[in-house]
């Protein structure tokens, strides 16, 4: 494994052998016949490493091979479309797109009492007990244990830097840190990972806002530029809030619903 | 704690203090004395005049014009602005924006052009139309009434009064656009209205639908004239009538695209098919009927083919595009739609001068080189626009203008025939020269695929409609945006600009109407 780029470096700076492109190409040719003689050839832990691997392979290449299948059948059923489309987009595989919604969102929002609904009303409030781990330090520990260690899911922005040990009071771990979430469409019905861009809210206590626990019943603010929603005035859709369904806790996994 | 600045050095002082007592000079720069000579040339290259001297303090454009028409000897009444574009003496370097007359001296120098008191200029003069319609900015109507999106808009010829849509709720209502009133509903249809289209003296309106039909109405009482056109075998995708001058004995006829890969020439009033042109091998998608006889195709086989309209065969094939053909224009399209509809407004009394000035005014607007000659455009899947010139003469293309970067979606010919605008969905529009399709400008501004565009009538603004909900309207001399339309609340489908005024219609997915004006 290299540890810098000093190989894109070089080929940046004196280009590649001249027969690299043969080689490549024969190389990948062979690839099949090493394969088949490591896979009839290695012993002990390195047969079990290298099965491994190709299994892993293997899930990826059927999984490949069935979305390929699926593409087929689509394209060959000729299906009419449940909704009227122009002449010109007939024809085309139109992804659904996120757009009705966003329509639909703002007419929801126009009604008051919808302004301030969210999917969990209630939630069950985390102890601070439970939320943290004392950490002793120094060697007076039963006097002074002023550090903290998060013991749930936490979101960490990504320009976040740990403070000196000396002045850290909580201590988020880096096993418990998530920047994705899977965000659910409710009126679309479509789950997409997208990247966390803040907590917003936590129910439970101010400072689990400000450390950005994720916990159920969350509020977070998601990037939602991929689902390519626009405003009326025609500008792209960036942030959206949305609310945690799950506990990230048990799961090992954030699940969450746009509001709308 | 803040950290101060340190103290400005002496330099930094000493120039401060200069500042501060020379007085900047605001005056602007003087126009350098002296004139060049311009020789004046048509867009076919014909000299227009004697080649004159043109002090350079006077050389704005609009004085330049005034001359020109002068040197024309034509009355104060007859005068027409003109736009000049200045060929630069001894290279194929052509400046499209005409400077004002202080930068007239920069500009030619910073091309290259030594002693522009020495040279002689050519300035090729296009015309413009002596009528400016100005852009619309708010919205004045929402109508609703359509129960599903709105397909397909098209304004009537004989007055932009009348606004006619298709909807998927298999309706196609006309609506009053003056009054923002609905006027008639046209039902009859049992599938989606995805094709409208007005003829071009206006007493007719026919829609191609979903059901693989095609009716005809009448839009004074919105009651159908005849039967449905029945024949296709899938869904009708574009309609095209006949151009006013080739009517025989005031009968129309209307050629009607389908998915099934055929164009069905009918006769409207009788309700018979008198020509089925059958050759394309996929979904024809767009039908134009040139005002030369000749009825263009555009499939998604690849080629667009030229049928004779009077028997019904096959001309001309054109190959060149890689992939679908999406959308077909004519340098006549807007004249062909009006016919003898102008911006005067005065419609000929009896059906032959009716018929003479359609004619009149087709030839004005295709000759070119003292031949009559239709140019045609096509957007296709593979990013490309293609020009085609005459097809009787080669079925080459003129120019394949490349630079989008996504599929093509629309295209359409500005009604005074200098420029091609090309929606894409690429997010951007491309406006290109239609003399020689070269590449003038980008309009960047959308955030979603463009889904059509539309010219006004004197080909100074064009308006384009999005997928991200709004409508813009660019100025065609700039080239720059001049007006943002949000208020659809989703996907905008159509839109369409009337052919006399300053007024806009659109529909898309959220079903209601939208009528801008200035």
């Amino acid at each position: 494994m290299p540890q810098n780029d000093y190989m894109t470096r070089f080929t940046r700076l004196h280009g590649r052998r001249l027969d690299h492109e043969e080689r490549s190409r024969k190389k990948e040719a062979r690839q099949a016949h090493k394969q088949s003689e490591d896979a009839q050839n290695l012993r002990g832990l390195r047969a079990k490493l290298n099965q491994q691997k190709r299994h892993k392979e293997k899930i990826q290449l059927r999984k490949q091979l069935k979305a390929h299948e699926e593409r087929d059948v689509k394209s060959a059923g000729e299906k009419d479309p449940s909704a009227p489309l122009p002449n010109y987009l007939l024809d085309r595989s139109n992804p659904s797109t996120a757009k009705a919604i966003s329509s639909s969102i703002k007419n929801k929002r126009k009604d008051a009492a919808a302004r301030f609904a969210v999917p969990l009303p209630k939630v069950k409030g985390i102890a601070e007990e439970e939320m943290f781990k004392v950490l002793q330090t120094g060697k007076k520990v039963n006097k002074k244990s002023w550090k903290r260690m998060v013991t749930k899911p936490t979101f960490v922005g990504p320009d976040f830097t740990r403070r000196p040990v000396k002045y850290e009071r909580f201590i988020r771990p880096m096993g418990l840190r998530y920047k994705k979430a899977h965000v659910t469409h409710p009126t679309l019905g479509v789950t997409v990972m997208l990247p966390i861009i803040a907590v917003k809210k936590n129910p439970s206590n101010p400072l689990y806002t400000q450390l950005g626990v994720l916990s159920k019943g969350t509020i977070l603010e998601i990037n939602v530029s991929d689902l390519g929603l626009t405003t009326t005035s025609g500008k792209v859709v960036w942030g959206r809030y949305a609310q945690v369904t799950n506990n990230p806790e048990n799961d090992g996994c954030v699940n969450c619903v746009l509001l709308v | 704690m803040a950290t101060i600045a340190p103290p400005p050095s002496k330099r930094q002082r000493r120039e401060v203090l200069e500042r501060s007592q020379v007085q900047a000079d605001v005056t602007p720069a003087p126009i350098e004395a002296g004139s060049f000579k311009a020789r004046f040339i048509d867009s076919d290259s014909n000299q227009l005049a004697e080649v004159v001297e043109i002090p350079l303090a006077d050389a704005s454009e609009k004085n330049v014009s005034l001359l020109l028409n002068t040197l024309l000897g034509r009355d104060k009444e007859e005068f027409t602005p003109y736009k000049f574009r200045i060929h630069l003496p001894g290279s194929d370097v052509i400046l499209d924006n005409y400077p004002s007359p202080s930068e007239f001296l920069a500009v030619l120098r910073s091309h290259g052009v030594a002693n522009p008191f020495e040279t002689t200029l050519t300035l090729s003069a296009e015309p413009q139309s002596v009528f400016r319609v100005q852009a619309v900015t708010r919205l004045s109507h929402k109508i609703s009434g359509h129960g599903q999106p709105i397909l397909a808009c098209q304004f009537s010829p004989k007055n932009s009064k009348w606004l006619a849509t298709g909807s998927g709720d298999c309706t196609a209502r006309i609506w009053d656009a003056d009054t923002g009133t609905p006027k008639c509903t046209l039902t009859g249809h049992t599938g989606w209205v995805l094709a409208v289209s007005w003829s071009p003296c206006g007493t007719w309106l026919a829609t191609g639908s979903y059901d693989k039909t095609v009716r005809i109405w009448d839009p004074e009482t919105g009651k159908p004239i005849g039967k449905a056109l029945t024949g296709h075998s899938k869904w009708v995708t574009g309609l095209a009538w006949e151009p006013y001058h080739m009517w025989q004995d005031g009968t129309p006829r209307l050629a009607s695209s389908s998915k099934d890969g055929t164009v069905r020439v009918w006769n409207p009033i009788v309700g018979r098919a008198e020509h089925v042109l059958s050759g394309h091998k996929g979904n024809v998608t767009c039908v134009r009927w040139g005002g030369i006889g000749l009825i263009y195709t555009a499939s998604q086989d690849k080629t667009i083919k030229c049928w004779n309209a009077a028997d019904g065969t096959l001309a001309h094939t054109l190959n060149g595009h890689a992939h679908w053909v999406n959308h077909l224009a004519t340098s006549s399209d807007f004249v062909l739609r009006t016919s003898y509809h102008d911006h005067t407004r005065n419609v000929p009394e009896t059906v032959e001068a009716k018929r003479a000035k359609a004619k009149e005014r087709f030839e004005k607007a295709a000759m070119r080189q003292g031949k009559v000659v239709e140019r045609l455009v096509s957007a296709s899947d593979d990013f490309t626009v293609y020009l085609w010139g005459d097809p009787s003469e080669s079925t080459k293309p003129l120019q394949r203008m490349v630079g989008h970067q996504k599929q093509i979606n629309h295209c359409s010919f500005s009604p005074d025939g200098n420029l091609i605008a090309s929606a894409s969905f690429d997010n951007h529009v491309k406006i290109w020269s239609a003399k020689d399709g070269r590449f003038l400008n980008s309009l960047r501004g959308h955030v979603a695929p463009v889904y059509q565009c539309a010219f006004s009538a004197d080909s100074r603004l064009l308006v384009s409609c999005s997928k991200d909900t709004t409508l813009k309207v660019w100025n065609m001399q700039t080239f720059k945006l001049a007006v943002d339309l949000p208020g659809h609340e989703d996907e905008v489908w159509a839109v369409d600009w009337s052919p006399t005024d300053s007024r806009v219609g659109s529909g898309g997915k959220d079903k209601a109407v939208r009528l801008w004006c200035r």
